[in-house]
This record gives C-alpha cells, structure tokens and sequence, in this order.
C-alpha cells in the first residue's frame, strides 16, 4: 500500500499485545509525513485479553474513523489467528503482515476447541500478498519481550509510504523517554525481517 | 499563559481534545468517577496547570463538585459515562433550573455497540428531559472547540450544558489545532442570591419560568450556532446527521447535501425546515434513538430514518450507505474461528475467589468491573450484573423473597471502588432491615477495569498526591456488620473455609478479599516466580484448566501422538503454561493432585 493518496490500516491482535501503542505510533508518524489521520480503537472491557483492534486511516482528509470490510490496504496481525477474524477487511489486493505467535483463547486453552489449522493457507485465499514474521522471536532478542508491538511496526514499515526517519521520530513523540531507545532497536529489527520491497507491490 | 502558534496542531483522542478544550476555557475544577469512554478526560484535565482535578465517588457527587465550583464563579466540568448520567441526575436536573455563575460543562460518553458497557442509552433525551443545551462534536477537533464554546454558551444563557460525546469520538483520534487559553470574564467568589440558588418551591417555580425563556432563546441561538451547517450539494438527497454518524454520511454519499447539527438540543427549526425545502429525498441518519427524526416529524415534514437506519449498535459507512442506497457490496464474509473474549488476567485474584465460589455452587449477585468477567466459561461464577452497586440490594432481595431457603446460598460481589460508588447503602439496608447477607468486595486497590485509577481506598488522589486510605472493614463495621473478614483470594483454600464460616451465618458478614490488581506497576515490577507442567507427570485431568486462566494451555493428543508421550492412549492431552503469560500468583499448584506444577527454573 504505497499509494500516496491515503490509505487504511487495520490492526489486530489480543489485550495486552501493545496495539493501541502500535497505532500510536503509526499515528503520529503519518501526521508528521504530512498526512491526514484518525483511528479508532475501544478501552475498558474490550482489553482484558480479548481480540482487540485497531482502524487507522490516513489521506488528504480523513472522515469516517472506521474501516469498512474488504477496503483495508494492510491488515497488521499481532496474533495469527487473530488475522484470520479479521482477514474479510483486507481488500484483494491487499497485504497481511502476521505475527506468526499463537494465543490461545479461553475455548482452545481449555480443550473444548482446536486452534485453527491452516491459517497461512486460509490467509492466502484472501490475498496473495502475506507476510509472516516471528516477531516474538525477534523480540526476545532484544530481550524485549513486550517490544512484539513495535517489531511490527518496523515490518510494517516496509509497506507504508513514510520514510524511515519518521517512524523514529514518531518514536520519540509517542512513548517515554526511557523506553525509546530499545523501541527504536525493536523498530529496526522489525523492519529488517522484510526485505526492502518494490514500490509496486 | 497564551499559545501563540494557532498552526500548533496534535493528534488527540476526543477526550483528550475535550480536556485541552477545557484548559483552553480556563477551567478551574473538574470532577469525574471513571468510565469507559470517558475515563481519559479527566487524567488528561489533571496533566494541566492551574486545573484541580479529581476522581469523585461517583457520578452524582462529582456533578454537585462541578456545581458547586460553577456557585463560586469559576468554570467547572464534570465527566461521565453514559450510564453515570443515571446516577447523577438528581443535581443535573436541578441545577438546570438554578442555572451557573461559572461555566458549567457535563461531559456524557455514551456507548453505542456496549463495548464496555451494560446497555446502550441515548443520553441526548437527558437534554430534552432536563432542559439542558446539549453539543455534539463529530470529531477530536470539533471536541476540543465546542467545549470551549459549551463554556460560553453556559455563562451566556446561565445553564449547566451537556456535551455527548460517543465511543467512536472519545477513542477515536484526529489531528486538533491548539488555541488560545481564556476564562470567564469576572473574577471568582459566591454571590448570595437565594432565589437563584435556594430551590425551596416557590424559588423553584420562578426558576422554572427562567428555564423556559432560556430554551427559547437557545432554539434562537441554534439557528445561527456555527456547528449546525448546510453543506449543499446534490439536492436529489439530503441528509441529517450529527456527530460521528457525520463523518459515515460524508464518506458513504460525498456528494450529498448534508445538514450537519453540532448542537443536539434545541434543534434548530428554521434551519430544518430550510433543508428539507431543497431537497428532494430528506433522510435522518442517527445513532440509536430517531431523536433528530421524531423533532423532524414534529415540524410536520415528511422524513425517513429508523426504517432505514438501525436502531441497534453503532453504524459505519457501509450500513449508511445500503440503509439509504439499498443492495449490498460484495464483502467476503468473517472467516470462522474460535472467539476469543476478554478474560480475567492470568494471576488475576479475583479468579481466585470466583473458582471457590463456583465450588460452592451459590447463586451470586454480581456488579460492575472486571469481576464481571468471570461469568464467562469456564468459571461461570456469576449470575447477575445490573449496574453500580446493585449486587447488595439483589442479594438482599433474593434474600428476603426466599427466606429460609436461601440461607447461606447467595452471596454479594463488588468491587472496592464500585462498593464505595454506590455499595455502602445496600449495606446499610441490609444490616438496618435485619438480613443475614454475606457480601464480598473484591480489593485488589484500584478501579482496574477502567485501567487502574485511583479511589478512596488507595490512599492516593488522581493528581498523585497521598491523601487518607478509606478502612474498608471499618467502614462495614460503623455500618453495624458484625463479622468482617479479610482473605488473601490467591489462597483458595481459606478462601473457601472462612467463605463456608459465613455462609452458615445468620447474620449479615462481609469478606473483604484483598491482594493487588496484576496490572498495577507495584505487582509488575515485583519477582515472581513462573510454573511449568511437568509432562511425565501430567495426567490430562484438566483440573487446572478449571480456573480459565490464560497462560494455562490444553495441548490435545491423538491416540498416536498419546503413546508417543509416553501417555495412556486414552489421555486426550495435557496441560502446558506458558511461561510469558504465567504471573506467579500459585492458584493452580495446589489444585493438582498430581503435583505437576512446580515453581520453574525461569
């Protein structure tokens, strides 16, 4: 999703994963490139645990702060099963980038469902363009385990049309001074799970 | 204290442009009990300088806060979901006849779609109800300027003024232009004047005839308010909208003429009916209620709304766009896959208790909070949920309907912020009308549902600064609740002992379960220790999966892979934690009988 014009963003995973400070981030980075944004995410209850998402909107000018399904340009997946649920938002030609760590909800943790199978293959009946990353993984190595969010963000990036610069400022803007270096870290080690993309795709 | 850069522009949530709004207005006092989605406002309000901010018992307690600092000529702004309109009532509508002296702004969230809520409420007919001027925002940046101009109008037409904001406002966040920062135009103190302030009946009365010259000269104002707008464009359909459903309007019909209200009452007459003159089609579209529709139909013109636009949950582009075009965009359909709720955090202690009550097969009165959660799977440790505070009086009620035979099989939970929002007089009733209830408030010292603020019983005020811990079991004990105990919830064995104790008593009790909120920096920058499975010695029974906490995993086996595990064939699987999940709390050790969970190396 390189268009200039404006685009949609849809993020998702489970409470606690860091996506609204994910979308934040995002967020303050496509205002400071120029752009028109809005997102829109819920508190409270939703949070504890439960499937959690995020609508981030960026153009000229923004109106609704809602996605419709089937128009997002890139789904961001903390939670693989979690880019399954909301994989009907990707638009045909979009692009899902997808964590590959695993979850389990309350049914699957207590046995009385499976986790699904096949989920890359089933992802791929809604868009050639998927992407799985271990940012959990890549986390880990910075001994970092809550820095999965801003991994993401940084493999994200490869598909956003902000240079790179504006995601580190981004960086310093949204989160506390003491946690910015190892988020900026997590960043870089996120976006170098991808290769450099052709802005074509 | 100016801003002088009017190009200053931040990305703000609805809340927090309502918070700068009100700086902006030179807000002296704020007041608020937390609530999802109004919650931010206030913490936003206290970062500024020169704002006294506070977390109030409650809703009604901090509209009469507000109130009070608007008596004393200084601007004032109360904060709440829409749910606490309901609590705070009794002074709203009230202080709609005494009017202000400082502006006086009451900030309803309401929740469409209950997110995070118990119902879905239309608080704009609390505006029409109490006769109060209501502005509605449909974005941070207009959240931010009619807050401001909510302060003004208040002054000017001497009123308390609602300002609704919903979910998809409050939490959704947009570029917002700073401004410049005012106040009032005179200077604090409380002027005597009995006929405005002192409500006895016949002040009353010709307050009430001040309330209806000031509507009408509101409905006046809506006519010119700079938030009601016709955007002409298309005439062939044109549309009347209001906040956040505006921006699905201009997104699902660009090119429609659209009359856009930012102030939800008084409607502005003339102005509508100018709009339906030129249009050929009129539609309303609106969240929830068809209130804009029913005022619409009143003046006589021909319009269409709920057959179009539902009346359940919230909207998006897409259901405004099929409700008014018809036919349907080919979208693929939700693929199928497990639910995931939310669910109480794994070392949560409140698990703890609500496994010992499920035990125990009682019928619990439940309340408003995290705890809330444990009626899901697999718990299912709770049978009712009204509102704030209704666990004790539901009890009691149950109580008293069944008599004997409900002795010792119903018991109260409540929250420690939630007891002290509106908990304390169940109790008293209970205890003044000779019942025999147990009730448990849940203490895990904070308000964690809302994201961990501060209450009376922390012993720390919204601004950070320390102040007096409430004693909860002092407390029940004044009331005259003669046995008051307190428990460690993560210990589920003398949980449930001094839970059986009380249960059989025949006389009110009150069990305090006391062990921090997981999510509180104090418990996350603690050592703990993690638990792991040992596979040789699990034998699938699924005891510990009883509890449903999250870093507990059920790895299922075929036969194959059973024998492979060096299990019985017919062991369907076995547990496993996950040790990023797994907080240390030790609830589920003990309840495995075949010491399978042990303290890992980490």
């Amino acid at each position: 999703m390189s268009e200039a014009a404006g685009g949609n963003v849809f993020l998702a995973g489970v409470g606690g994963q860091g996506i609204l400070l994910a979308s934040e981030v995002l967020c303050e980075a496509f205002l400071s490139g120029g752009y028109d944004v809005k997102k829109s995410e819920v508190h409270g209850m939703a949070q504890r645990g439960g499937a959690v998402t995020t609508h981030l909107r960026f153009g000229k000018k923004v109106h609704s702060p809602l996605i419709e399904p089937g128009t997002a340009g890139l789904l961001i997946a903390f939670e693989k099963m979690e880019a399954l649920r909301f994989a009907h938002y990707l638009s045909p030609d979009g692009t899902a980038l997808v964590n590959a760590q695993e979850i389990h909800p309350p049914s699957v943790a207590t046995g009385r469902e499976r986790y699904p199978a096949r989920i890359e293959e089933r992802l791929r009946e809604f868009t050639p363009n998927l992407f799985v990353v271990d940012a959990l993984a890549a986390a880990l190595s910075l001994n970092e385990v809550r820095a999965v969010n801003i991994v993401m963000v940084g493999a994200a990036s490869r598909f956003l049309p902000l240079a790179e610069e504006t995601y580190v400022k981004a960086l310093r803007a949204a989160l506390p001074e003491r946690i910015v270096e190892v988020n900026v870290r997590a960043f870089r080690v996120g976006r170098e799970l991808l290769p450099a993309l052709g802005t074509s795709r | 204290m100016s801003v002088p850069a009017r190009q200053l522009v931040r990305l703000f949530s609805g809340n927090e442009a309502i918070a700068r709004g009100a700086f902006e207005a030179g807000v002296k006092v704020a007041s608020a009990y937390p609530g999802t989605p109004s919650t931010e406002i206030l913490e936003n309000l206290a970062r500024y300088e020169g704002v006294y901010a506070e977390w109030a018992p409650n809703e009604k307690v901090a509209v009469e806060v507000a109130l009070g600092a608007s008596m004393a000529g200084v601007r004032s702004l109360a904060a709440m979901k829409h749910v606490g309109v309901n609590v705070a009532a009794d002074p709203i509508f009230t202080a709609s006849y005494t009017g202000v002296r400082g502006g006086f702004v009451i900030v309803t969230a309401d929740d469409p779609e209950l997110h995070s809520s118990q119902n879905e409420q239309d608080n704009r007919h609390y505006a029409v109800a109490a006769k109060i001027p209501m502005l509605e925002p449909s974005d941070s940046e207009e959240a931010r300027e009619f807050t401001k101009a909510a302060f003004e109008m208040s002054e000017k037409y001497d009123t308390p003024v609602f300002l609704r904001t919903t979910t998809r406002i409050s939490h959704a966040k947009g570029a917002v232009r700073l401004g410049e920062v005012s106040g009032p135009a005179f200077p604090p103190g409380f002027v005597r004047d009995p006929a405005k302030w002192v409500m006895l009946p016949q002040n009353a009365k010709g307050r009430h005839v001040i309330v209806e010259e000031r509507m009408r000269a509101l409905k006046e104002l809506a006519e010119t308010f700079p938030g009601n707008r016709i955007e002409w464009g298309d005439r062939s359909l044109g549309i009347v909208t209001a906040g956040v459903s505006y921006q699905y309007v201009r997104e699902a019909f660009p090119d429609a003429s659209v009359l856009k209200l930012g102030m939800a009452h008084p409607l502005p007459e003339r102005l509508i009916r100018e709009f339906a003159a030129g249009v050929s089609r009129l539609v309303v579209v609106e969240e929830l209620d068809p209130v804009i529709e029913m005022h619409v139909k009143a003046l006589g013109i021909a319009v269409q709304g709920k057959e179009l636009i539902p009346i359940v949950g919230e909207l998006d582009p897409r259901i405004v766009r099929e409700g008014i075009a018809g036919g349907s965009a080919p979208v693929r359909p939700p693929e199928k896959v497990p639910s995931r709720p939310p669910n109480l955090c794994p070392g949560c202690p409140h698990r703890g208790l609500f496994y010992v009550l499920s035990k125990l097969k009682v019928t619990v009165a439940g309340d408003i909070g995290c705890y809330t959660l444990a009626a899901l799977p697999p718990l299912c440790g709770m049978d009712t949920c009204v509102c704030m505070g209704a666990s004790i009086g539901n009890a009691f009620g149950m109580e008293k309907a069944l008599g004997k035979a409900a002795q010792g099989k119903i018991v109260a939970v409540i929250g420690d912020s939630t007891f002290i929002h509106s908990g304390i007089t169940g109790l008293i009733d209970i205890v003044y009308n000779r019942g025999a209830s147990t009730v448990i408030i849940l203490d895990n010292r904070t308000t964690a549902m809302t994201g961990a603020q501060e209450n009376p019983a922390t012993g720390m005020t919204l601004q950070e600064d320390p102040t007096h811990r409430l004693d909860l079991p002092g407390l029940c004990r004044s009331i005259g609740v003669e046995h008051v105990y307190t428990v460690n919830p993560h210990d589920m064995a003398q949980t449930e002992a001094v839970l059986r104790r009380e249960l059989a008593r025949e006389a009110p009790s009150v069990v305090i379960t006391e062990a921090p909120c997981v999510l509180l920096p104090g418990h996350r920058k603690k050592k703990r220790p993690v638990y792991e499975v040992i596979p040789d010695l699990c034998t699938g029974c699924r005891a510990c999966n009883k509890l449903g906490c999250p870093a507990i995993e059920w790895v299922p086996f075929t036969p194959e892979e059973a024998v492979a595990a060096g299990k019985k064939a017919a062991q369907k699987g076995m547990a496993r934690i996950n040790a990023l999940l797994c907080d240390g709390c030790n609830q589920c050790p003990p309840l495995c009988k075949f010491k399978a969970i042990l303290e890992g190396k980490g």
